[in-house]
C-alpha cells in the first residue's frame, strides 16, 4: 500500500491509537492496586504525623490501627452517622461539593498513651489547585498538637512551601477558640507582630511572602472545615464537664 | 562490538553530549538537580524512555506514514513516559510524588524527540537501541554530576545522608542556600561546559 496515500495514514493512526490506548489500560489496570495501597499507606502516615508520629510507609498500617481508636462520620448536627467506614469511603473532594447537611465530617481519634487527640481532614483552595491536610487537637479541644499539609499544584518554592516543617511547626499549640468557645481559626497573617510565634494565643502564623493566596486558603479551609464540627465538640465539652 | 557502534555510545558522553554541547533538556536539567537521588531516578526514566521508544520507532521506521511522524513519535514518547510515570508510582511512591510532574515532562524533553527524528527513523534496531541509551547516559552523567554538587554545597549532603560533619558546621561552616535554586544549576552546567571544552579543543568553535 502507497505509504503517502490517505487510507493509509487514517489506518496507521486509528490502529496505532487503538493499541497505544491497550496498553496503557492495561498497565494502569494491572497496578492500581498496588499504587492506591501507597496511597493508603500515605494517608495513615500523614494522620499519624500529626500527632507527632513519625513513621515510615511500611509501618504506618500497623501503628495506625495501634493508635487511631476511632474513626466517626460526624454530621453537621453533631451526630455520629456509624454506619460510615470513613478512613476508605469518605473523600473529602467530594464531600466538598455537597452541602453540608448531607456531607459526612470525618474525625479520627487518636489514643497515644492514654492522651486523646482529635484529628480532622481539611481542604481548601490554593492558588492553583487544592491543597489539603491534616488538623490535630488536643484533649481542651482547642490547642493544635500537630498540623500537616499537602498540596496538588502550588508554586513549587512559594505555594509549595506550606508542606515544609519550618511552616507547619509554627502551628503547634496555638489556639483555635477563644475564650468563649467561639471558633476563631489560624489566621496565616502577613500583619503578623510575632515572627518568632512565642504568643500561643494569637490566632495567627507567620505568613510565607510569595505565597499570599496559598496562605489565604490554609486560613480558609482551616477554618471552614472546623467550623462543622462545632456541634459535636460541643456535645463533647458539655460531657466533659458532666464527667468532672 | 564494533568501532562504529561504540560511537553511538561514547559521543554523547563527550563530543556530542546533548546537555554541554547540544544545550538541549536544559529545562529538567535544573529543576530535578537538587539532590543526587531525584537525579539518578530521572537519569534511569529518561534512558528507560528513550531506548524503548527508539527501539520502537526504529522497528516501525519503514511502516510509518511520512507525514503524521512527528505525531506518532509524540505518542510513542508519551505512552513510554505514562508507563514509567505509572511503575515509580507503584513501586517508587516517594520519588514519584518528588518529581511529580517532571516525569510527564519528559515527553517535551527535546533530547528525546530529537534522537526518534534525527536517528531511529534512519537506523536499525540495535543502533538504535544504543544511540537511545547513549544519549540518556550523556544527559544523565551531567544531570547526576550538577546534582552532586548542588547537593554537597546547597545541603551538606549526598543521597539525603549529611556528608559534612558536624564540626565544620560548628566551626561556622554555613550551606551555601543559593546552590539549592535554579541560577546555582545553570552556572554549574557553564562551568562543566568550561572545563570540557578547555580539554577538549575540537569542540571550540572557529572564527
Amino acid at each position: 500500500m502507497n505509504r503517502d496515500s490517505n487510507l493509509y495514514t487514517f489506518l496507521f493512526a486509528t490502529i496505532m491509537v487503538f493499541v497505544v490506548a491497550t496498553v496503557l489500560a492495561f498497565t494502569s489496570q494491572s497496578l492500581k492496586d498496588l499504587q492506591s495501597e501507597n496511597v493508603r499507606k500515605e494517608k495513615m502516615q500523614n494522620i499519624l504525623s500529626t500527632v507527632g508520629i513519625i513513621i515510615d510507609r511500611d509501618g504506618a498500617e500497623e501503628l495506625f490501627n495501634k493508635y487511631i481508636e476511632d474513626q466517626l462520620a460526624i454530621q453537621n448536627d453533631g451526630s455520629i452517622d456509624a454506619s460510615v467506614d470513613v478512613f476508605n469511603n469518605v473523600k473529602l473532594s467530594l464531600e466538598l461539593k455537597k452541602n453540608p447537611e448531607d456531607q459526612d465530617f470525618p474525625l479520627y481519634v487518636a489514643n497515644i498513651e492514654s492522651e486523646k487527640y482529635y484529628i480532622i481532614p481539611i481542604r481548601g483552595n490554593g492558588l492553583w489547585n487544592a491543597i489539603y491536610g491534616y488538623i490535630s487537637i488536643k484533649e481542651d479541644l482547642n490547642t493544635i498538637k500537630g498540623i500537616v499539609f499537602d498540596h496538588i499544584g502550588e508554586t513549587a518554592g512559594l505555594g509549595a512551601e506550606i508542606t515544609q516543617d519550618w511552616f507547619i511547626e509554627r502551628f503547634v499549640d496555638e489556639k483555635l477558640f477563644d475564650i468563649n468557645n467561639n471558633l476563631v481559626g489560624i489566621k496565616v497573617s502577613k500583619t503578623n507582630n510575632d515572627p518568632n510565634n512565642t504568643d500561643k494565643n494569637d490566632h495567627e502564623v507567620d505568613a510565607i511572602s510569595g505565597a499570599t493566596i496559598t496562605g489565604d486558603g490554609v486560613t480558609d479551609m482551616i477554618k471552614e472545615r472546623l467550623e462543622h464540627y462545632i456541634p459535636y465538640f460541643n456535645t463533647l465539652r458539655s460531657n466533659q464537664i458532666a464527667l468532672n | 562490538m564494533s568501532n562504529k557502534n561504540k560511537a553511538l555510545l561514547s559521543d554523547p558522553m563527550d563530543d556530542n553530549n546533548p546537555i554541554t554541547v547540544q544545550v538541549l533538556g536544559i529545562c529538567s536539567a535544573l529543576a530535578i538537580t537538587v539532590q543526587l537521588k531525584a537525579a539518578i531516578v530521572m537519569s534511569i526514566s529518561v534512558m528507560a524512555v528513550m531506548a524503548a521508544s527508539n527501539v520502537i520507532i526504529s522497528l516501525l521506521r519503514d511502516l510509518i506514514p511520512n507525514r503524521i511522524r512527528i505525531i506518532v513519535q509524540l505518542v510513542v514518547v508519551a505512552a513510554m513516559v505514562i508507563l514509567v510515570d505509572q511503575v515509580l508510582r507503584a513501586y517508587a511512591y516517594d520519588v514519584s510524588k518528588e518529581l511529580s510532574i517532571f516525569i510527564g515532562l519528559i515527553i517535551t524533553n527535546c533530547i528525546v524527540m530529537g534522537r526518534l527524528e534525527a536517528f531511529a527513523l534512519g537506523n536499525g534496531v540495535w543502533r538504535s537501541f544504543l544511540d537511545g541509551i547513549g544519549n540518556a547516559a550523556g544527559y544523565g552523567w551531567i544531570l547526576i554530576l550538577v546534582a552532586f554538587f548542588r547537593e554537597l554545597l546547597g545541603s551538606g549532603k549526598l543521597g539525603g545522608f549529611q556528608v559534612i560533619p558536624d564540626f565544620v558546621y560548628e566551626m561556622g561552616y554555613v550551606d551555601n542556600g543559593l546552590m539549592l535554586l535554579s541560577p546555582m544549576a545553570l552556572i554549574t552546567v557553564g562551568i562543566i561546559i568550561w572545563i570540557q571544552r578547555s580539554r577538549n579543543r575540537k569542540l571550540i568553535e572557529q572564527g
